[in-house]
Formats: structure tokens, C-alpha cells, sequence
């Protein structure tokens, strides 16, 4: 079978024209949760199906597309996805963050600022914030045209009266322009304050059949109290292989004595500060040998 | 049957389809710019830009409601044979198309319901002048301020307090579009 027994972007197009009405109505209503007709991908829902509709409906021939998985532009997941649309839509690619036009992502916003000729395109698994604490969508498709969302403050105050904190550290809920509360996809409370961006910001649900977007320069709240303000916290150490204090970490384990070090989730932020001359913990002369050293049996503090 | 209505639609559906959807959504997200959009061209007095917009977005499930100003026996032919779409009264629809006068009064059009504020009709308004101009626009999609020329201001104030019901409204001249949601709120300049 050649490359052209596809459709352009594989969906065939009335698909597409449904999906792209349902696009235009969730921006129209930002944060608000449209149901469209999701049609079956060549691969398994959870593999984000719904970013993968999303994407084949927007992207044009002279679109450049990136794909994340976790921050990563390397892991299955985002391969994929990128083999997927080089193939059907014969569109570039990159692992640039400046230089994609589209970018599709699981689980992570970029670190580099996206500018307002950028389309991120966002796999969600479950797209209702209330559906862990009400299972009807009938009730909560309720709760949202009463705008009725004390149940979620309970959730975030419970939080608070068992952990003395808000405990919720990914999908942390937010209100879209004063309006919706709205499921930011399982991306880590750190990326929230990114939601406010002059990029235009699509989710697409697949299995459960929901696609809503956040227009540019849109209002982007993170739930909290006053006494308890929202706290995009983050581990406190700097990336072991470029030094940035300022970008997520993924905690990774070395050996089996407790040895592990943090790096920055967003891989091409990361090469780009090392191509850059940054280094960090494990990439410096002095901080491999502190390593090696702190390592080394002898002067291992025993294992709690 | 005339060349009119067969001629006239994308010559590369797929390509064509999305630019010009890329162009719509554009308009739609970021209220108050201008955007290029072309590929499909019908009987007059449709401009290339709404028959654009209706060969990217109606099929065979979208009900279409034309104005007087468009409701011509050419225009009808085009629309049925190149999208399939059911022509249909105003309260039925979900795209119409006119111009601003002929689209008038709008109370027919759906706005959605409580649960499904989507359910609402885009109203494509055919207009002479389309510049970034005029009335002053705020809320999503525009960082500080926008201007774009509207034929009032009062009934999109009103399809505002509607929110999050409302209709959604794309405005075509030639082959430029440009997309005012019911979001956004609109001020005298």
C-alpha cells in the first residue's frame, strides 16, 4: 500500500468537518467540554486518540508538528504519533519547540514560551473534572450549566484538612474565563500558570468523545483559597545535565543504593541548554566527581 | 444543469479544506484579525471566502438557512450539489449565511441549550468592508484589545449576556474572514 491510499492527515473528510465544527464551538465557549463523534485510530484508546483526531482536523501541508510524550520527544508514544502524520500527511517534523507550527502533547506543556502562530494540541483521557466525584454525566454536564462547582472546592479543601495542603499535583483543576472549570489533561500542577498563552491550546478526548480548547490570551485560573493559594511547586534541585533551576524534573533512579538524579522532563529544552554551554550536576568535572564520590560505599549513609 | 453549480468547488479537497479551515479557526480564535481564506467559488452574490467556509464545514448533517440576500435559485443549486446540506428556516439551523440586514431580526437563530451551549447556529455575514476597525473588541483570543468593523453593536452586546449561550459569528468579504465568538464583548469605540 503507498502513502497515498490515505486521505491527507488519514481522517477522511466529513470526519474532519465534524471534528473541525466541534473545534470551532469549543473555542467559541472556552473550557467548555463539546461531544464529537470519535472515530476509531490505528491504535488503542489511551494512546491519545483524541489529540491524534484533533490534530489530523487542524494540520495543513505547510505545518511543521512536534510530539511529546511526558516532555519527551524520544519515548513511543510521541514516535509514533510524529511517524504517523510524516506519513499520511507528509507534513515536517521537529523536536524544536521553536520551529513547530503544531505541537501534540501528552501529559506536559513546553518550558520554551509558545508564541500566538503555535497550535498545542493536548491527549486527554478523561476531560471532566468533576467525573471522580460525580459519576453521572448527566449531573455533571448539570453542574456545569448551573455553574455549580462547590463539590470541587470540597475535594481541594478535604485535600487541605488531611494533608495541610492541596495534595492534587497533576490535572489540577482550573476556571476558564470565569467560567467553566475545566481538566488541564494530566499535566503537572507546575504547567498550570502556562496556561495563559498566546498559543492556542486544543484538548481532544478520544474514548470519551470530548474536545474543548482555550483560546489565546485567555483567562486560566488554578483553583485555591485564600488562605492556601495555588502552589505550582516543583522538586527542588536543579537538572543534573543542564543546571536549570527553573523546568520540571523527572526523578530518575541510577542503581539500587539510592543513587538517582533529576533532569529536566522536556528534553529539547534540555539539549538546547546543553548545546547552549550549560552544565549541570553530572555533566561538570566537579560535580561527577562530588557524585562518584558521595557514591562510593564507604561513605554511603546507611539506608534508612 | 448549469456549470455554475458544478463548477466552482475545491480542486484538492483535502489540502484546500484544511488551509481553509486553519484560516476559520484562526478567525474564530483570535477575534479582530483579518485572515486570507479561498479555494471555492459559487454563484453570486456569495463572496469566495462564505463558500469557502461552506464547503469546509457543512455536509449532508449541517442544516443551512439562506438569507433573502443569498436565497437565489443558482446559490441553492451550488450548496445542494457541492455539500449535500438540507436547506432549511432559520430556527433549524446550524450555519446561515446573508447578509448582516437579511439575517435579521437573529431571535430565531438557536443559541444551544444549558447543557449544550455547542448546539448554537455560526451565522456567516456577508459584508462589503471588513477591517480591523471600528467597534472595540475584548476577551479570549485578544491580549489587550481588538477592533474590527461591525454593522452594530447592540445585538452582539446582547448575544454577549447570553453566554454561554449564544450564536457565533464570522464576518466575509472577498476572500478575507474574520470570526467574533460569543465570547467576546463588544465596546463603542
Amino acid at each position: 500500500m503507498t502513502d497515498q491510499a490515505y486521505n491527507f492527515a488519514y481522517l477522511d473528510e466529513q470526519t474532519k468537518r465534524m471534528i473541525r465544527r466541534a473545534i470551532l464551538k469549543g473555542v467559541a465557549v472556552p473550557g467548555y467540554q463539546v461531544p464529537f463523534a470519535s472515530r476509531e485510530m490505528p491504535m488503542p484508546y489511551g494512546w491519545g486518540t483524541g489529540g491524534v483526531q484533533v490534530t489530523s482536523a487542524c494540520l495543513t501541508p505547510d505545518d511543521t508538528l512536534k510530539v511529546i510524550d511526558q516532555g519527551a520527544d524520544d519515548t513511543t508514544n510521541a514516535v509514533s504519533i510524529r511517524k504517523f502524520f510524516e506519513k499520511t500527511a507528509e507534513v515536517d517534523v521537529t523536536e524544536k519547540t521553536a520551529e513547530a507550527t503544531v505541537i501534540q502533547t501528552r501529559h506536559r506543556i513546553p518550558e520554551t514560551p509558545l508564541t500566538d502562530d503555535q497550535i498545542l494540541v493536548y491527549q486527554v483521557p478523561i476531560p471532566e473534572p468533576l467525573r471522580f466525584l460525580e459519576p453521572s454525566e448527566v449531573e455533571t454536564r448539570k453542574m456545569h450549566s448551573l455553574e455549580e462547582y462547590g463539590l470541587m472546592y470540597v475535594k481541594l479543601y478535604e485535600d487541605i484538612s488531611r494533608h495541610g495542603e492541596i495534595a492534587t499535583a497533576y490535572a489540577y483543576p482550573v476556571k476558564v474565563q470565569d467560567r467553566y472549570v475545566m481538566d488541564p489533561s494530566p499535566i503537572p500542577k507546575f504547567d498550570n500558570p502556562k496556561l495563559e498563552s498566546a498559543a492556542l491550546q486544543l484538548f481532544g478526548a478520544g474514548r470519551e468523545q470530548r474536545i474543548y480548547a482555550i483560546p489565546p490570551h485567555t483567562k486560566v485560573v488554578s483553583l485555591d483559597f485564600e488562605d492556601h493559594p495555588f502552589d505550582p511547586s516543583k522538586a527542588p534541585h536543579a537538572c543534573a545535565l543542564c543546571g536549570a533551576e527553573g523546568s520540571y524534573l523527572d526523578e530518575v533512579i541510577t542503581d539500587d543504593q539510592g543513587g538517582r538524579m533529576f533532569v529536566c522532563s522536556d528534553t529539547d529544552y534540555c539539549a538546547s541548554r546543553r548545546a547552549a554551554g550549560h552544565v549541570g550536576a553530572m555533566t561538570s568535572i566537579e560535580g561527577a566527581t562530588r557524585m562518584l564520590r558521595s557514591a562510593s560505599p564507604d561513605q554511603t549513609e546507611p539506608a534508612q | 444543469m448549469q456549470n455554475a453549480v458544478l463548477d466552482g468547488g475545491f480542486a484538492d479537497p483535502a489540502r484546500e479544506a484544511a488551509y481553509a479551515f486553519r484560516a476559520a479557526l484562526n478567525a474564530m480564535a483570535r477575534p479582530g484579525t483579518i485572515q486570507h481564506i479561498t479555494g471555492a467559488d459559487a454563484p453570486s452574490p456569495c463572496s469566495p471566502a462564505a463558500a469557502t467556509l461552506i464547503l469546509t464545514l457543512c455536509d449532508p448533517t449541517t442544516p443551512i438557512f439562506l438569507a433573502p440576500s443569498h436565497d437565489t435559485a443558482a446559490f441553492r443549486d451550488w450548496i445542494t450539489f457541492q455539500t449535500g446540506g438540507p436547506l432549511v428556516p432559520a430556527k433549524d439551523a446550524m450555519i446561515a449565511i446573508g447578509t448582516w440586514e437579511a439575517l435579521l431580526p437573529l431571535d430565531p437563530f438557536a443559541v444551544g441549550t444549558p447543557e449544550y451551549p455547542d448546539r448554537s447556529a455560526t451565522l456567516v455575514v456577508e459584508t462589503e468592508t471588513l477591517a480591523s476597525d471600528g467597534p472595540v473588541l475584548r476577551g479570549p483570543g485578544i491580549e489587550t484589545t481588538a477592533r474590527l468593523t461591525l454593522p452594530e453593536i447592540e445585538a452582539f452586546q446582547r448575544n454577549r449576556a447570553l453566554f454561554p449561550l449564544g450564536l457565533d459569528f464570522f464576518f466575509t468579504s472577498e476572500d478575507r474572514v474574520a470570526g467574533l465568538p460569543r465570547s467576546t464583548r463588544v465596546m463603542e469605540a
